[in-house]
Parts: structure tokens; C-alpha cells; sequence
């Protein structure tokens, strides 16, 4: 009987407490909506979503980080104006939920999500919450009022690196990890025009790709490269989160290329260069757009889709083991995108021997067919460039 | 002392039973001595560990939306432990909680993907009946088992988590692709008729828990079923002895087991998620062992103790940002304080003895002891 008791009492405190607090949130929701204009320097409040830890000091959450770090730098934004959520696992959509929630009830008017999971809660929560900016980093969805997506046409970064590969590879067997397969375009364009890069200076080497299906997997990206260089490539370009694959090529006396933070600097000499993000140059924007009024949250938001003259992203200094010309080469190559006349998969240039270059709208694929390409719409890009072989 | 055999240095002896007051005493001041040896960590790491305390708490409670996310993570931990409560009542080891949770979410998932223009309130209760069944299927397969061949229960129930959430994975990369994803791999988000109602802003799902704690303590106490639960617990011998059908009260058992299990994976999909994910679960089938062990298979503690949990869950969300601790820290001090209530559960039952420190028989120490405090 006492236990019965217990339970019942039990039982009675949490009804009570949740039907005090259930009371409560009502008026916690529309006391949300005060602010629907004139967000200034002095209270904006930015949140920001890391899949990873910043703090290991590599890769992706390291890259948007110090975004972040420098558009609170670049606008004087004080270090209480900036929330980080860090470890919310892209595959938990309550933690997701649950670490936006904690940034827009600490007051947070932009929140900026980094990884791809996120996408489904920022959506609905920007139904939720009409005066809380929603910027979720590499989806497709959008509303226009306060969720946009941003990403870049990194592609353009990959190109130039191709041709550093290209020039380097003695084999004429480059090799390439990527986190996804052909059916993502996000992989499969920069894949493309890594393999075009190479192509524009080296016509007779291949690119084998291989595909982890992971966008971290540490053990599998360093098995990846191993099993590329024991296939003979003597150049390993990644599109995938650690710098193993970088690791396993320098310990097999080769080079490689990297990606998202420069690994020459974090693996030595043999990464001849790094395709990395600068991803300050579109969150200083974004919250400059926000206070300025360019864009209005609750009305006007748009997406972002940055490119090398945004300084979005770079390659990295060629280290000293780069293939003589190669900074040439590439500095033609960076000009042309630069002002606009070639886009990798759009518009063509001339190369130093005077060959024009460029598929220009229509790239030949590895199964024989072709297919019409544009760099706005990578995502539709899921076949392999003529010199791409899977492994 | 007339015994030549050398006495080790220390012995583990058993001593009396103490009394329910005494027994809470000690599990109070095992929590008390965790929050110092945490605060003391939180110390050298350089913090104020009252502060971060503070944090903590008032992370959970500042505001009726972080109340709401507290409860929202206390759900899923208490549906799991009254899960397993029933099967560990029976002495059968079911520790597949988190894919029986599993299981229920991908039956009820089934229908809020495909089926949802169905009225809303009836795709409401075929979700959770699928997600009931879906659990309780998973539940029973050890248990046919079990009972057919002799299988190891605990390792067949381990096993059969990782067989659950790779169907997620499959699922999710293959047949229930959402097919707008543009070549990534997620199933779409839930329709919002096919999404648990909110009540006082908190997913229904906490109306479902505190049913169910009261329905697992009824069956428990006062239903001959569960009666048959207890007995087949004690002695497989003395239940066939009393004409019990074993078998059937361990199918039967584990069945309801999963399927609370699944309940929880139902709630978790449809109202806290809105979709299918490989984090459905995340761990909390595992959480819900701890949490009813440490209830002592009490529905009404194991609701207890799960908010305690979801506190420390929500609060260390909180912390993290606000003062830019690692996650890992958080990870941390909620491993200190379960060393310690464990380790408490241990000298609630035995005591260590010094060598020469010890009368010749235990029963004669802990008679000693109870005088010494008389």
C-alpha cells in the first residue's frame, strides 16, 4: 500500500509540474516574437551547430569555426554573442531540436547549421520561430523569409588542385577518397572537376575513386588511400573529413591533396596542396546583410552559393614538392574563373600553350554518354568525368 | 587465533540487512560524495563547480521550453526501463532494449510514411499498436530461443540491437529513401498527421510513460500474471512445481518486455524526432538498464530516477555551451556519478574487512556492528 502510495505521489508531482510549466510556455512563445526588426550589432545573438568539436583543431567543425571566430572578429561582436553547440549528432533529430531550442531561449536571433543533418529541424523550426534566422549549411530547402542554405562552388578550388595532381603524378594514376558515390552530386562534381583539372594538363592519367560512404570514418579513410596507392596512384586527393588519407600517402614516400583545413601545415610537405573553406567570408556577410537590412528576417533572406572571387575558398601554398610550373598553371586557370570566362563546367579558357580548355556545358562521361553540366546545379552532376575510373 | 591459514589482507563480507532507512541514507550520501568528486573535477579543469552546478539545474528548469525539453528526454529512458523491469523481474537478461526500442519505431514508422491519410487519431493508435507489436516481436525471438534451443539470452538480445539499427540504415539508404534528398541518404520527415499531438507543449508521449508506470506496477503487484513473472524468477523448479507454464510466462513476458520497449522507439519517432533515424535510440535502451537496476525494478522509481537522468542530460547540454565545456566533460561527470551510486549499491550489501580487524564469523561482525550502534 505504501508503495502505491509513493507512485501516486510520484505520479501527482510530475502531472503538476508539467501542467505549471505546460501553462508557462505558452506565454514563453509569444513573448519570442518581440523582436522582429532592428537587429543591431549590439543584440544580435548568433548560435551556431557543430556536428564535431571544434576544439580538435582539424577538419570540418575546426573550418566553420573559425568562420565563426572571424566574422566575430570582422563585425566586434562580443564572445557572449556566440553559442556553440558542439557533438549534436546529425542522426538525433531531439539533440538537434532540443540544441536550437537552448540557442533561441538564450536568445540567439541567427542560428548557423553546419552539417547537412540538420536540414528537416531547421525547416520546421522556422515555422516555429518567424523572427529567428535559420541558415543551414550545404541542403536545398529554403523558405525565403528566415531559412536559407549557403555552400560554394568549391568545385572551382578542386579544379585547380587537379591540375597540381595532374602535373605531379609520375604513375599517371591519381587516386581519390570520396564520402559518397556517384549518386551525390556534392561528391560527384568535385570529383569531376578535379579529374578535368588533371585532364587539362596531363591527358593520359586516370582518377580511381573510392568510396568510403561515410562523411567521417577515420579508420576507413586511411584504408581507402592505402588501397589506392597499393593499386599503383602515387597522387591521393580526398573529399572526406580527416587527414589520414593524407597520412598513408606520405608514409608511402608520395604526395597528395587535401581538404577542409591545410594539411601541409598538419601532415608536411607531401600534401602539395589543400582545397580549403574560408567560410568567415560568408557568415560575416550573412550577419552584415542581417544588420544592415539587406536581408530582413521574418521576410527576405536568400540563399548563398559563394565562389573564388567571394574568397569563400583557396587552395593553399603549394608546398615545395609541387611539380615545376605548376603555380603557372594554375594561376591561368584561377584568372579565368576569377572573371568569370570559365567555370569548370561552364565557359573555357587558354591554356599557356594556347589549347582552349573547357567542356563548356557538355561533359563527356566515363560510360560513354554525355551529359549537360552547369556548376549551379551540381547537385544534378552524378556521373564521372571521362578519366575517372571506381574502384 | 587457532587457524594456521594465513587471513588476507582485505575480505568482502556479506552483513546484515539494513534497514529501508539506512539503505536510502547510503544511496543519498553516495550521491553527495559524487557531486564532490565531480565538483572537485570540475575544479582542476579550472571551473567553478558550483556555478556549473547552478548551470545545470537552472538549464533544465529556466523556462518552461528547457522543462519541456527535460521531459522530452526523460520519455524514452522510462519506457525503456519499465521494459526491461519486466523481463529483469523474471531473471531473463534482456538487454536488447535498444533495438526492441528500434523495432517499434521502424513498424510505426512504416505507417506514418506510407499510411498518412489515415484520420489522424486512428493512425495515432496503429502506430502504436505497430510499434507495441513490432518491439514485442523483437522480444520474443531470444525468448523462442531461449526456450527451443538453451541460446544465450544476454548475447542474443545484445546481437540483435546491431541487426536493428543496420535495418534503419538500410531502410534509410535503400527502400524509404526520401527521394528529394538529392543523392543523400534520410528518410523524409513525418507528416504532420502522422506526428504524436503536443499536450501542455510537451509530446504526448509523457501521458503515455505515466500510464504505462502505472499499468507495469499493477501487473507487477496485483495481477496473477505478474505473480507468475516473480515466481518463474526465483525458480524455474518451484514455477513448474506450482503447475506454471514457464514457457508460456517467459513468451509472454518478453513479448510485453520488447514491447514497451517499442512503445518508447513509437514516442521517440513520432514526437520528438518526426522521422527515422539511426539516433532513434542513441543509447537509450542501454540507459533504461541502468535505470531500473538502480530502481530496483520499482516502476514508480525508475519514473524518479529517469528525470534525474534527462536532468543531467539536458543540464550538461546547457553547460557545454554556456561555458564552452567539452561535451566529453559532461560525459565525464555523469560517469562519476554513476561510479559512485553503483559503487554504493555494492556496501549496501557487503563490507570490507582489514585483516585482524574481523571477528571469526560475519554474522557474529555484523551482530557486533548492530550492538555497537545500539
Amino acid at each position: 500500500m505504501k508503495r502505491f502510495l509513493a507512485l501516486v505521489c510520484s505520479i501527482a508531482v510530475m502531472a503538476t509540474l508539467l501542467v505549471g510549466c505546460g501553462n508557462g510556455g505558452d506565454q514563453g512563445s509569444t513573448s519570442e516574437g518581440g523582436e522582429t526588426s532592428g537587429i543591431t550589432a549590439e543584440n544580435v545573438k548568433v548560435g551556431v551547430i557543430h556536428i564535431g568539436d571544434p576544439a580538435t583543431g582539424s577538419g570540418y567543425s575546426y573550418t566553420h569555426d573559425q568562420g565563426i571566430v572571424a566574422m566575430q572578429k570582422n563585425l566586434g561582436l562580443k564572445d557572449t554573442q556566440i553559442i556553440r553547440k558542439n557533438n549534436i549528432d546529425d542522426a538525433d533529430a531531439t539533440a538537434i531540436e532540443n540544441a536550437m531550442r537552448e540557442c533561441i531561449e538564450e536568445g540567439c536571433n541567427i542560428i548557423f547549421a553546419t552539417s547537412w543533418g540538420y536540414m528537416d529541424t531547421c525547416a520546421a523550426l522556422a515555422e516555429e520561430y518567424p523572427n529567428v534566422f535559420f541558415s543551414h549549411a550545404t541542403g536545398y530547402q529554403s523558405n525565403g523569409k528566415n531559412f536559407n542554405h549557403y555552400f560554394g562552388r568549391i568545385y572551382q578550388a578542386r579544379y585547380l588542385a587537379g591540375i597540381a595532381a595532374g602535373m605531379k603524378t609520375e604513375t599517371n594514376k591519381i587516386g581519390y577518397v570520396s564520402a559518397m558515390g556517384s549518386e551525390n552530386g556534392e561528391c560527384t562534381s568535385g570529383v569531376n572537376a578535379f579529374a578535368m583539372g588533371v585532364a587539362s594538363v596531363n591527358p593520359d592519367a586516370v582518377v580511381e575513386v573510392k568510396v568510403t560512404n561515410n562523411w567521417y570514418d577515420p579508420e576507413g579513410e586511411g584504408q581507402a588511400a592505402q588501397a589506392l596507392l597499393d593499386s599503383g596512384c602515387d597522387v591521393i586527393a580526398q573529399h572526406c573529413d580527416t587527414n589520414n588519407p593524407m597520412i598513408a600517402a606520405r608514409d608511402e614516400g608520395v604526395w597528395g591533396v587535401g581538404y577542409n583545413s591545410d594539411m601541409t601545415a598538419e601532415v608536411g610537405d607531401a600534401v602539395l596542396t589543400s582545397v580549403v573553406w574560408n567560410w568567415g567570408a560568408y557568415y560575416t556577410q550573412a550577419v552584415k546583410n542581417v544588420l544592415d537590412g539587406t536581408w530582413v528576417i521574418g521576410s527576405k533572406v536568400e540563399d548563398y552559393f559563394g565562389s573564388m572571387s567571394d574568397d569563400l575558398f583557396r587552395c593553399t601554398a603549394l608546398s615545395a614538392q609541387a611539380a615545376e610550373g605548376t603555380q603557372e598553371a594554375m594561376d591561368i586557370a584561377a584568372a579565368a574563373i576569377k572573371d568569370g570566362s570559365f567555370d569548370v563546367f561552364t565557359g573555357t579558357y587558354t591554356d599557356a600553350d594556347g589549347n582552349v580548355i573547357g567542356c563548356d556545358g557538355v561533359m563527356e562521361c566515363n560510360d560513354g554518354k554525355t551529359m549537360e553540366v552547369d556548376g549551379v546545379n551540381y547537385a544534378a552532376i552524378t556521373s564521372y568525368y571521362k578519366n575517372v575510373v571506381v574502384k | 587465533m587457532e587457524n594456521k591459514k594465513k587471513e588476507p589482507l582485505l575480505r568482502v563480507v556479506k552483513h546484515a540487512e539494513l534497514s529501508r532507512g539506512q539503505t536510502l541514507l547510503l544511496r543519498l550520501l553516495a550521491v553527495v560524495q559524487a557531486l564532490i568528486v565531480g565538483g572537485l573535477f570540475i575544479a582542476l579543469i579550472g571551473y567553478n563547480p558550483f556555478e556549473i552546478y547552478g548551470t545545470m539545474i537552472s538549464g533544465c528548469f529556466r523556462s518552461a521550453m528547457a522543462f519541456q525539453a527535460t521531459i522530452k528526454f526523460c520519455i524514452p529512458m522510462c519506457i525503456s526501463a519499465l521494459g526491461v523491469t519486466l523481463a529483469f523481474k523474471m531473471k531473463f537478461w534482456n538487454i536488447g532494449g535498444e533495438g526492441q526500442l528500434i523495432m517499434g519505431a521502424i513498424f510505426a514508422s512504416f505507417f506514418a510514411l506510407f499510411c498518412s491519410d489515415m484520420p489522424h487519431y486512428l493512425l495515432l493508435l496503429v502506430m502504436f499498436i505497430a510499434g507495441f507489436v513490432g518491439g514485442g516481436l523483437w522480444g520474443l525471438i531470444p525468448a523462442v530461443c531461449r526456450e527451443k534451443w538453451g541460446t544465450n539470452e544476454t548475447l542474443f538480445t545484445l546481437m540483435l540491437n546491431y541487426i536493428a539499427l543496420y535495418t534503419i540504415s538500410f531502410l534509410r539508404d535503400g527502400p524509404w529513401r526520401d527521394p528529394q534528398a538529392a543523392g543523400f541518404n534520410k528518410i523524409a520527415r513525418f507528416d504532420p498527421n502522422a506526428t504524436l499531438d503536443k499536450v501542455f507543449g510537451i509530446q504526448a508521449g509523457w501521458i503515455i510513460m505515466l500510464v504505462l508506470v502505472v499499468l507495469v506496477a499493477v501487473y507487477l503487484k496485483k495481477t496473477k500474471q505478474g505473480y507468475e513473472i516473480g515466481v518463474v524468477g526465483e525458480s524455474r523448479d518451484t514455477a513448474r512445481y506450482a503447475g506454471i507454464n514457464v514457457k508460456r510466462v517467459v513468451l509472454r513476458t518478453m513479448f510485453l518486455s520488447g514491447g514497451i520497449a517499442g512503445i518508447a522507439g513509437m514516442v521517440q519517432a513520432t514526437g520528438s524526432d518526426i522521422t527515422l533515424s539511426t539516433g532513434v535510440a542513441g543509447g537509450v535502451g542501454f540507459t533504461g538498464i541502468i535505470i531500473a537496476w538502480l530502481a530496483q525494478l520499482s516502476p514508480a522509481v525508475s519514473l524518479l530516477i529517469s528525470f534525474a537522468f534527462s536532468i543531467l542530460v539536458k543540464g550538461s547540454s546547457v553547460v557545454q555551451s554556456t561555458y564552452g565545456l567539452s561535451t566529453d566533460c559532461a560525459d565525464v561527470l555523469q560517469g562519476i556519478i554513476l561510479f559512485f551510486i553503483m559503487a554504493m549499491e555494492f556496501f549496501i550489501r557487503y563490507k570490507i574487512v582489514f585483516r585482524g580487524h574481523a571477528e571469526k564469523t560475519p554474522i557474529a561482525a555484523s551482530k557486533k556492528k548492530e550492538e555497537d550502534e545500539a
